[in-house]
């Protein structure tokens, strides 16, 4: 201490500092069929009511013909920290009777973000923070039984993973016994291998730590996570317990006897969160980025090849837009 | 022939119903009553765990685990058929499980719904060429579907554009039957709401579910039958383990937080329904099979005239006394 201390270990409370003014984005999309508890779960683990379910509740509700994309945005405080929430459900998704493309919408909105990123970064003028709508994780809700993967998980998963962070969960795992559960979860674990299908966490070789890859490793065999999503309180004894109430039994959701709860929970919002953010940003929109200015580039050097062999002197190729349009076009933000 | 409905109020607890621990015999001299189940469902829904719970033995074993690379292709569909002999109540069923496998499995499951509709219709075909023939075959087996059993998923919310069309494209072919799968997946409140929720649906899309109440001539029944329908769709939680001694079986299944008991019926509506299926209405359902479905469809086959394979030498078929014999079962 003294006049050998220089005090750049102080950067931590002056970003920590920043940070709190600032506060961040957090955008999570829930992809499985309706009625698999999609809604409860993201409002148990946010401990409010953020969304309402978009099942069908009564007869004269028109059944959905495809899968509509359904962002809510909240803002979220604690300690100070404020957090802007979004949470994109996908009403319709895998309710028809004929599910063939029904991803299509999932994949172009989370596409539709990282260009409409881009595109800001690209501008000559830009945002000095440009609002980050960018998915920083996929709840990919899967159906409780004895099979691992269906069908339309196996194609819905291959291009989910390719374009943002999935987490795949079972969410209303209450009817699985412990037998079943731990069946279930290796067959799925064995079926992604098989078919090169990589979830989040990713295996970082270079920077994790010892302990890093020790969490990573212990979330990756838990997953697919077994939940149980509740907004109740019941009385049991005298105590509140969040959970549900059977004939037979009352579940408690943070109990890790009886669920994965508390582990996703954690996982997502106490130890990997800056890493989802920061994973997204630096895999899945350096990926999407990558392929799109590569695809600008070629388009240039094929114009130019164009003009070149048209006779037409180069230097009038600079009557081009300076930015060509991206090949993938975002939906006109609202 | 079987008892009629009994009174569904009286106390059918847990305790009054003791799990038989064994009520089949394998051969039987004499064949029971001929009946056909089929049971359709997506996988994971218990349609196997369901068939065992109600023959009270493993009839279909525990699959082993698919490989892999299954994960990705949708089976076609198969029917597998199961033969199962059992003793209700001093009457002998001569039982045949159809289990529907890969129904609602696949990306694109639009062919599904023609996949049993042919199948169905095949048995009655097979039916139609037997009636007719001169010669009987004396060892012959009425392949007729009695009951469709329809697993719903319990979603909690109201039927999908799967159930819907199901039972809109079958109900004219076979008894349907809705039940919930997985039905412990719900709470007491969320049961009674979705079977709310399922019923608005069923009679908003005019949905041709099994009409217990169908032979009005039954007055006895009628309340009976009218109390049983306040049931549909049946919750259905099907048996793990069975625990305890020879005499005083439980079959559970057991979780972290309790222990479900399937023969209580206020926890699910198992016995009720393995009681209406295989003693209660077992008549019923196949009167209705053979007196309504299977007419109807005899006489839509021969107005077409599409009927007429195989055994040309019918000169007086057995049939409707109002149908002219021959004209009617010429060939195309």
């Amino acid at each position: 201490e003294g006049q050998d201390y220089v005090g750049f270990d102080t950067i931590t409370q002056q970003m920590e500092r920043k940070f709190l003014k600032r506060g961040f984005n957090l955008n999570v999309i829930l992809v499985g069929e309706s009625g698999m508890g999609k809604s409860t779960l993201v409002n148990s683990i946010f401990t409010t009511h953020l969304v309402d379910s978009q099942g069908r509740r009564t007869a004269q509700e028109v059944i959905r013909k495809t899968t509509e994309i359904s962002p809510v945005t909240q803002t979220l405080e604690e300690n100070g920290v404020r957090v802007r929430l979004t949470i994109i459900d996908t009403p319709g998704f895998g309710d028809q009777c004929n599910n063939e493309g029904c991803w299509v919408p999932v994949i172009k909105y989370i596409k539709d973000q990282h260009a409409a990123y881009l595109a800001r970064e690209l501008k000559p003028f830009r945002d000095r923070i440009i609002n980050d709508t960018r998915v920083h994780a996929c709840l990919y809700f899967l159906n409780p039984g004895s099979r691992g993967l269906r069908p339309l998980d196996v194609e819905v998963l291959k291009r989910l993973t390719e374009v943002t962070n999935v987490i795949p969960v079972i969410a209303k795992s209450d009817s699985m016994t412990s037998d079943e559960r731990t069946l279930f979860k290796r067959r799925v674990k064995e079926e992604m291998a098989f078919h090169r299908i990589t979830t989040y966490p990713y295996a970082n070789a270079d920077d994790d730590d010892d302990e890093d890859r020790m969490l990573n490793n212990s979330i990756r065999d838990l997953i697919p996570f077994a939940v149980v999503g509740s907004e109740e309180t019941i009385d049991v004894d005298g105590t509140q317990v969040r959970g549900r109430r059977h004939g037979w039994g009352v579940i408690n959701i943070f109990d890790e006897t009886h669920c994965d709860f508390v582990h996703l929970r954690n996982f997502m919002l106490r130890t990997h969160l800056s890493d989802l953010i920061e994973v997204t940003a630096q895999r899945h929109y350096e990926q999407f980025r990558t392929s799109q200015l590569r695809q600008i580039k070629e388009l240039r050097d094929q114009q130019a090849a164009g003009a070149a062999a048209a006779g037409v002197p180069p230097g009038a190729v600079a009557t081009q837009p300076p930015v060509a349009p991206l090949p993938h076009q975002p939906v006109a933000q609202v | 022939m079987a008892p009629s409905a009994p009174s569904i109020t009286s106390n059918m607890s847990a305790r009054a119903i003791t799990p038989r621990p064994s009520s089949y015999r394998h051969k039987s001299e004499k064949r029971g009553m001929t009946y056909n189940i089929m049971l359709v469902g997506q996988s994971g829904l218990g349609r196997r765990t369901f068939l065992n719970t109600l023959c009270e033995r493993e009839v279909i074993p525990a699959t082993e685990a698919p490989n892999p690379d299954t994960a990705n292709v949708a089976d076609p569909m198969r029917f597998d058929t199961y033969e199962v002999n059992l003793e209700e109540d001093g009457t002998r069923i001569s039982l045949s499980v159809i289990d529907a496998a890969g129904f609602g499995d696949g990306l694109d499951n639009t062919s599904c719904f023609k996949q049993l509709q042919d199948y169905i219709e095949a048995q009655f075909d097979e039916v139609l060429v037997e009636e007719s023939r001169i010669k009987r075959n004396r060892k012959y087996r009425d392949h007729r579907l009695h009951v469709l059993i329809y697993f719903i998923p319990p979603t909690g919310h109201s039927l999908r554009e799967l159930d819907i069309e199901l039972i809109r494209r079958l109900g004219e072919y076979v008894n349907i039957i809705p039940v919930i799968g997985r039905a412990d997946s719900l709470t007491v409140d969320e049961l009674q709401t979705f079977k709310h929720s399922v019923m608005r649906d069923i009679d908003y899309y005019k949905l041709p579910v099994y009409n217990f109440c169908w032979d009005e001539s039954d007055t006895e029944a009628l309340k009976d039958n009218r109390e049983v329908m306040d049931f549909i769709p049946f919750s259905v939680v099907t048996c793990d383990e069975v625990l305890g001694n020879d005499y005083d079986l439980v079959r559970v299944r057991r979780y972290p937080w309790g222990t479900i008991e399937i023969d209580d019926d206020s926890q699910c509506d198992f016995v009720l329904l393995r009681y209406i299926l295989l003693n209660s209405h077992i008549a019923d359902l196949i009167n209705y099979t053979e007196d309504v479905l299977y007419e109807n469809y005899r006489t839509k086959k021969l107005e077409v005239g599409g009927f007429g394979e195989g055994e040309g030498d019918d000169e007086d078929g057995e049939g409707d006394d109002d149908e002219p014999s021959t004209s009617a079962r010429k060939q195309e």
